[in-house]
């Protein structure tokens, strides 16, 4: 039997919306809706030093704020460990290689590159937070604008970079690699996806994957006190692969939609 | 088949005043006038500050004589004597049960004014005491009504009845108090085959409705047979239909509630909850509940 408390399936999200560039001041912003979760990820590209391990490629830095809107565990310092837990598993999530093309930020090998500063910024908690999240990373990695620029070479061999004059002219990421969490929580013999808060306090073990929109597994992670049996773990990863398949398809689509609006797009943003 | 929808979102359209009945309602936020005549008398949610009599909290003016008051829309449960409430066992101390009703303060259910099973009537002796916790533990849920309230605001229950107790297999709802009707009773066997409790602190118990009801006893023995699909097909959709009139800030009743279940069955269950099917259910039912009036 597949009905929860509010009428899903086990493999139904909540009805979700996206809406990016909604931070003016930042280079790719979204903003996504998972029932009573909302999130806020704004994406800032600014130069930097390649890491000495690898030269010819530009970087990601995650950083997770709890604001204290959200609940009233997260006042003050309350939402800084739940923070930093949330930000390791993005970097975990996107330490695949494949993920992000970072050799295209770029810009001199061994010194300047793009590194591009990814602020999530939790509005209100409502289960789930790591699906929206890596829902929310995506559509603002897929709404980033870096500027162009061009490297001059001076006689005396200094490098000076000149930043291109068209504020339009600059380059796109391609997400089509970029992974999305789905985490599969565990209640008593079965395993859902997307659980609400009430859910969440039912359930004892829960499994967290990355998946690609080709299917493919770049990370795994399991969260929880209680123990996972294997063969229900090779369930999960299946349903998640599954599931995370079809979010992709969904989330690409309504990205294409809101692109075809072009500039004439009504923003709502956060007072509609 | 995993079903994903996502969409762009959409400004909210500012839902008109609802017609009035019975002239219209003055509406105050915090800092708002609400007279600048020194002759009433100021009640609770006001404050005097330079001859003016301020609203402190948002909500409608009620005027009585001349005592003024600002009846808050978001709250606290505020306990009266009679009201029933559900509530959720905290803490088990020595000769009472504390409890969270959604007040300021936890409500209070002394072992004296609990039920033994079997409906017996003694006196609570030192074993009573011990078995304390054979009755109800922490994070059990009852229905109980309030018997008297405390000088600080904290209110002390009883389940001196049988239709009161600990609450077995059902869903929980959590809205706020001031949507909840006051009404004659508050357990309704629904007709389309669940039962509903409306407490008054904002707690909504959801529950199928049991076959034999003279198998009660106090409430004690929870049945922890698995319920039916359909029997739990019609809660969940009783449960949507209750966040829906929620979200949309309707009184709930047991009219209303029926007649949004019976505006949502043309939907799934699970597309209740979408903003443009919620707006349709609620505009339905506000419609049927303005035709019973009038």
């Amino acid at each position: 039997e597949d009905l929860r408390v509010d009428g899903r399936g086990c493999e139904d999200y909540r009805c979700a919306e996206v809406e990016t560039d909604v931070v003016s001041n930042t280079s790719g912003s979204a903003r996504v809706k998972l029932g009573h979760t909302d999130i806020l990820v704004g994406i800032k590209a600014e130069m930097g030093t390649p890491k000495l391990e690898k030269p010819d490629e530009g970087y990601l830095e995650f950083f997770v704020d709890c604001s204290a809107n959200a609940t009233p565990e997260f006042e003050g310092r309350g939402g800084e460990e739940l923070g930093t837990e949330l930000a390791n598993t993005l970097y975990r999530v996107f330490s695949s290689e494949s993920s992000v093309d970072l050799k295209s930020l770029c810009i001199n090998p061994r010194e300047h590159c793009w590194v591009l500063y990814v602020d999530v910024l939790l509005l209100e908690c409502g289960g789930n937070l790591l699906d929206a999240i890596s829902i929310a990373v995506k559509a603002a990695l897929f709404n980033t604008r870096i500027p162009k620029v061009r490297v001059l070479e001076d006689e005396e061999g200094s490098k000076e970079i000149e930043l291109s004059d068209d504020p339009y002219d600059c380059i796109r990421l391609n997400v089509d690699d970029v992974p999305c969490i789905v985490t599969l929580s565990k209640i008593g013999y079965r395993h859902v996806v997307d659980a609400t808060l009430q859910e969440e306090a039912c359930s004892l073990a829960s499994l967290l994957i990355s998946v690609t929109s080709k299917g493919a597994l770049t990370s795994m992670k399991k969260v929880g006190r209680g123990s996972l049996d294997p063969e229900s773990i090779f369930e999960m990863m299946e349903t998640g692969k599954r599931v995370g398949k079809s979010l992709h398809i969904a989330l690409q689509k309504i990205l294409d939609e809101e692109e075809s609006l072009g500039t004439s797009r009504q923003k709502v943003g956060f007072l509609g | 088949m995993a079903a994903i929808t996502m969409r762009l979102p959409v400004a909210r359209k500012a839902v008109g005043p609802s017609t009035a009945r019975g002239g219209e309602k003055h509406l105050v936020a915090p800092g708002d006038t609400i007279t600048t005549d020194t002759g009433y008398m100021r009640g609770h949610g006001t404050y005097v500050e330079e001859e003016k009599l301020i609203a402190s909290v948002a909500g409608a003016v009620e005027r009585v004589n001349k005592l003024v008051c600002v009846k808050a829309l978001k709250t606290r449960y505020n306990g009266e004597v009679g009201d029933i409430v559900v509530g959720r066992i905290t803490e088990v101390q020595q000769k009472r049960w504390k409890v969270e009703t959604n007040s300021r303060l936890d409500s209070v259910l002394l072992l004296s004014s609990m039920n033994l099973p079997g409906g017996e009537l003694r006196r609570r002796s030192a074993e009573d005491e011990l078995a304390m916790r054979d009755y109800l533990q922490e994070g059990d849920l009852i229905s109980a009504e309030v018997q008297s309230v405390f000088s600080d605001g904290a209110v002390s229950l009883h389940t001196r009845s049988l239709k009161y107790g600990k609450l077995g297999q059902g869903v929980l709802v959590q809205v706020s108090p001031s949507l909840v009707k006051r009404q004659k009773t508050h357990f309704h066997d629904l007709p389309c085959g669940a039962s509903v409790i409306l407490g008054n602190n904002g707690f909504i118990w959801i529950y199928p409705t049991p076959e034999h009801k003279d198998e009660e006893a106090g409430g004690f023995t929870t049945n922890l047979e698995p319920v039916p699909l359909s029997d739990r097909e019609v809660i969940s959709r009783l449960r949507n239909c209750v966040v829906a009139l929620v979200t949309q800030q309707l009184m709930l009743f047991d009219t209303s509630i029926l007649y949004c279940y019976e505006a949502s069955l043309p939907h799934q269950i699970k597309d209740i909850l979408k903003p443009e099917v919620m707006e349709e259910i609620v505009l339905e039912t506000r419609q049927r509940l303005l035709d019973l009036e009038g």
